[in-house]
């Protein structure tokens, strides 16, 4: 298995590693950066809860290699915090919507609903579903999401 | 003990209860600090790999794993005679001797993915290389795949040492079936078939273990939701229980009941003492799917019904089969559950209900949200709409008229099971108000004017909640448990904040917001403080882990019962401190004061000063400190079953209303919904966003199991949705905006009224959804009798 040298910033943070060749970028941030809020549940590009930021867009980092991440900026679930303990608008939303149970599709959730927010600031309930309609969760039937998006749109609105 | 009514002292309102607190573990998962299995990191830790069977039925002649082993970074390789040599066979919980379930197979595979061989190796990509280079030979043998064809005497047997594929079989009859069915003016016979479905979390099963032979102690970490969890692995591995330690400080990525994996941890603790490494295994989606043994009720209903001509039911005949798979395990018992609610929410006098346990060639069924009452309730519930459309009623007036009365309770259903307390007339009206059901009526009939095919369903449900283990017992005469325990442990320290410790996992249930809130309550201090963690299995005090909606409700009390010892010892300790006899003493917020007395007073951190620092001023004998725990038995729980097998099954009662008004898409099949609404009733609720969540994540999984959701096997016994592409889960546009509304009639078996909440959603949305499908489809002279009731089948019935 060939190695490959690869330099990537993660939460603004440069990182220079070494991977072979097949690792994806999930098993990447999870297994060598050891950021294990990034999470698997399907390995197959179904289920969006490993959904990241590459160069600002979102991927599901399953399906993506370490390698093909050389040179990008990534955002994982934990750079949404500005310093890992105060919660975004759209953290604090999920929190206080309750738009979780469980947590595990929840990275995933935030990362889409983040890029959601960023390119439409005032989505439309119909939006909102458009755009998470490829993040699967269990636990909450979506409504409780939904909810967490409107309320950080209309926080982030009122700032 | 009894923890059911409150001392004087406490505040009438509620201060903490039912009000609106952010829960406290969405912190920890928004910032993406969750800890869940597969997070978890040991020194050397190595990873496993399976190697699974690629028929559904067949001899293994051979394996080689020559290959493997030369592969650097493989560690080792176990077969299933290897495993079998150092293993005791994992628990079946029917009395079926001769029918043996190990982690790996034997001489025979019997089911297409059951595990044949593990590899450990230092990397997972690594150790799944091994498994390509692992070669097995088969000799295939014939597949049974049908439920009804296995019960043949003549069919090929799944395990030939049990004499025949038939696991469990029996008829009970509670009350005059025969007299009844013989004086009702009509009957009816209906099928019902309830597809093998799941509730399929997004994190599949992790589990790592590590074996210490310094101590001669297994410790293990797993997503594990699972009563007598512990105590498998130590029988299966031949270990003391208190060599076995679970830690419950795992966030379990969902489970909705399937995160049983006791095959994984057996094979992951056998293979970390072997081996002597510390080994952790993380499913894969494929593996999860086809091998991991998650797969729900797969059932074929026979109801027959007697009812007079205004629709009063007066009697049903509920025939069962149940396909269980290639191993039992504890899955049969899901048809014991429901005997517990065989009447729904019904005033039907008397009941004959078969249930039979079939084994057939396929992977192993395990507990799914609402442990088997889903399908049962969605037959029962299919079955009124029947009786409403053969005596020309809708779907709201049949239930109305059949109705247990609010005057009647507690009401003692036929199979010995008494509801605790209910309203099912208001909620159903709340219902009905919510939806506006004359305004959707009107939208039906003008819609089907403009040649729509639209259509409205109505379901209710008994929803038991308290758990109970008297379904073991019920469908094993040898098993004679009637303790279904559950505790909490409470502390307050010197510097007078309050810790607790629960013996469970969570996955999604909010169980340390449950406990702080009612440690809040009963402290009268905010819960925000609190700190609840998760006991290990030899740390924490018994318990039978989040099942059967018992939280609130046995952990709820456990709590509230340590709490009130505690305060009581703190009350004690200020009064002594005082001078005075604690009866002339009173809590004041967090002050002890004399009663009607002058200014004296101990305030909270002087109690906890005392108790903690200054034995000098304890009642002499006094235990120091402040610290306590408190088991609690399941309320009406502790009985046997009687001869004809009546039950008091589980203590609480919830029961919901569901209102579905959907319009079919002429081309695609395609099910869209118009309105959902719903009215719902656990008794007192204690956090109203949870409460919510649950309801909501239920109907979610009821709208997969009624229009997406289904494991399909081919005519070899291959699985042929083994993907999330091809396993249709509910999204964003597949799950609607549900408008809810509570009702609250109290539990009388509860400290504070609470009744379960869990699994309600998931057993009245199917029903609900088939029978608007069904209202929808009734213009064209057609129905469908099944679930899921896909694009497929319903474009059929356009046809």
């Amino acid at each position: 298995m060939s190695r490959h040298a690869i330099t990537i910033v993660v939460n603004g943070k440069r990182t220079e590693r070494s991977v072979p060749a097949r690792r994806s970028l999930a098993d990447f941030l999870r297994d060598d950066l050891h950021l294990t809020g990034t999470h698997l549940g399907c390995e197959h590009g179904i289920c969006g809860a490993c959904t990241v930021h590459l160069d600002g867009v979102p991927v599901r980092s399953c399906i993506v290699y370490a390698v093909q991440a050389d040179g990008a900026e990534v955002t994982t679930v934990e750079g949404l915090s500005p310093d890992g303990t105060t919660l975004s608008p759209l953290q604090d939303a999920f929190v206080s919507c309750h738009g979780l149970q469980c947590g595990f599709c929840t990275p995933g959730m935030l990362m889409a609903a983040t890029a959601l927010l960023r390119e439409n600031p005032h989505p439309t309930d119909a939006e909102i579903r458009d755009e998470l309609g490829g993040n699967i969760c269990r636990c909450t039937g979506y409504q409780q999401i939904v909810e967490s998006v409107q309320l950080a749109a209309r926080d982030g609105a009122a700032r | 003990m009894s923890v059911a009514s409150p001392p004087a002292t406490e505040p009438h309102a509620h201060r903490f209860i039912g009000k609106k607190r952010r829960p406290v573990e969405d912190r920890r998962f928004v910032l993406g600090r969750g800890r869940y299995a597969a997070d978890i990191t040991l020194p050397h830790l190595h990873h496993v790999a399976i190697v699974p069977s690629q028929y559904a039925h067949a001899r293994i002649t051979a394996i080689d794993v020559s290959e493997a082993l030369a592969l650097p970074g493989v560690l080792g390789v176990v077969t299933g005679a290897e495993l079998r040599a150092q293993t005791k066979p994992l628990r079946q919980y029917l009395d079926i001797p001769g029918v043996e379930w190990f982690p790996l197979a034997g001489d025979v595979a019997r089911y297409a993915g059951e595990w044949v061989v593990a590899i450990v190796a230092t990397e997972r990509a690594i150790a799944e290389d091994a498994a390509d280079l692992v070669v097995v030979s088969y000799d295939p043998l014939p597949a049974v795949l049908d439920p009804e064809a296995a019960m043949d005497p003549n069919s090929p047997p799944v395990h030939p040492s049990h004499p025949s594929n038939i696991m469990y079989q029996r008829t009970f009859v509670w009350g005059p079936v025969d007299a009844d069915f013989a004086a009702a003016p009509r009957r009816l016979k209906t099928r019902y078939r309830w597809h093998r479905s799941a509730t399929v979390p997004i994190e599949t099963f992790a589990v790592t273990a590590s074996w210490e032979p310094g101590t001669s102690m297994l410790d293990v970490w797993a997503s594990i939701q699972m009563p007598q969890f512990p105590e498998q692995i130590a029988e299966a591995l031949g270990l003391p229980l208190n060599g076995v330690r679970v830690h419950f400080d795992v966030d379990v990525g969902g489970s909705y009941g399937v995160k049983r994996g006791i095959k994984h941890a057996v094979l992951v603790s056998f293979l970390s003492r072997h081996f002597g490494v510390p080994v952790s295994f993380v499913e894969d989606r494929l593996e999860n799917m086809r091998g991991g043994d998650m797969h729900g009720p797969d059932r074929i209903f026979d109801i027959e019904a007697a009812y007079d001509d205004r629709g009063v039911v007066k009697s049903m005949k509920i025939r069962t089969i149940d396909d269980e798979g290639a191993y039992p395990g504890r899955s049969p018992l899901q048809m014991g559950k429901p005997v517990g609610a065989i009447v729904g929410a019904y005033a039907i006098a008397s009941v004959q209900y078969e249930a039979i346990a079939v084994t057939t060639n396929k992977t192993g069924q395990v507990a799914v949200r609402g442990f088997g009452q889903a399908p049962t309730n969605f037959a029962i519930e299919s079955t009124m709409d029947r009786v409403a459309r053969d005596v020309g009623i809708d779907a709201l007036e049949v239930r109305r008229r059949n109705f247990i009365a609010p005057e009647q309770f507690p009401y003692t259903i036929p199979s010995g099971t008494a509801y605790d307390s209910g309203d099912y007339p208001a909620v159903m009206a709340k219902a009905e108000a919510l939806a506006d059901f004359a305004g959707l009526q009107r939208w039906r009939d003008a819609a089907r004017a403009e040649g729509r095919v639209a259509g409205i369903g109505i379901a209710s449900c008994i929803e038991p909640g308290g758990g109970n283990a008297i379904f073991q017992a019920l469908f094993n005469d040898k098993d004679k448990t009637t303790t279904f325990p559950e505790g909490a442990q409470v502390k307050i320290d010197r510097t007078g904040t309050i810790s607790a410790q629960i013996g469970v996992a969570s996955s999604g249930q909010g169980h340390e917001t449950l406990v702080s809130t009612l440690l809040g309550e009963i402290f009268e201090v905010e819960p925000d403080g609190i700190r609840v963690i998760h006991a290990d299995s030899l740390a924490g005090l018994p318990s039978q882990s989040p099942v059967a909606s018992r939280m609130a409700i046995v952990l709820g009390d456990a709590t509230v019962g340590a709490a009130r010892r505690l305060k009581d010892k703190m009350l004690r300790i200020a009064a002594h401190d005082l001078g005075c006899a604690p009866e002339d003493c009173e809590w004041n917020g967090t002050t002890v004061r004399v009663r009607g007395g002058d200014a004296a007073e101990r305030t909270w951190l002087e109690i906890c000063r005392i108790a903690h620092l200054f034995y000098h001023r304890l009642a002499p004998g006094m235990e120091p400190g402040l610290q306590t725990q408190f088991v609690i038995e399941v309320p009406t729980g502790g009985t046997l079953p009687t001869a004809d097998g009546r039950v008091q099954m589980y203590p609480c009662h919830s029961f919901s209303a569901h209102v579905v008004a959907l319009e079919i898409d002429r081309g695609t099949g395609r099910v869209h919904f118009h309105k959902y609404a719903l009215a719902h009733d656990c008794g007192t609720v204690i956090n109203p966003d949870i409460v919510r969540g649950m309801v909501m994540g239920g109907i979610a999984h009821g709208i997969g199991a009624a229009l997406y959701e289904r494991f399909v096997y081919d005519d070899s016994g291959q699985l042929i949705t083994q993907t999330l592409a091809d396993y249709m889960m509910p999204t964003t546009h597949e799950v609607p905006h549900v408008d809810m509304v509570e009702h609250e009639t109290p539990s009388p078996f509860t400290s504070m009224g609470q009744k379960g909440v869990g699994e309600g959603g998931y057993m009245s949305t199917p029903a609900a959804v088939v029978g608007a499908i069904n209202d929808a489809l009734s213009p064209f002279g057609t129905r469908i009798d099944h679930a899921p009731a896909t694009p497929v089948d319903i474009l059929e019935c356009l046809q």
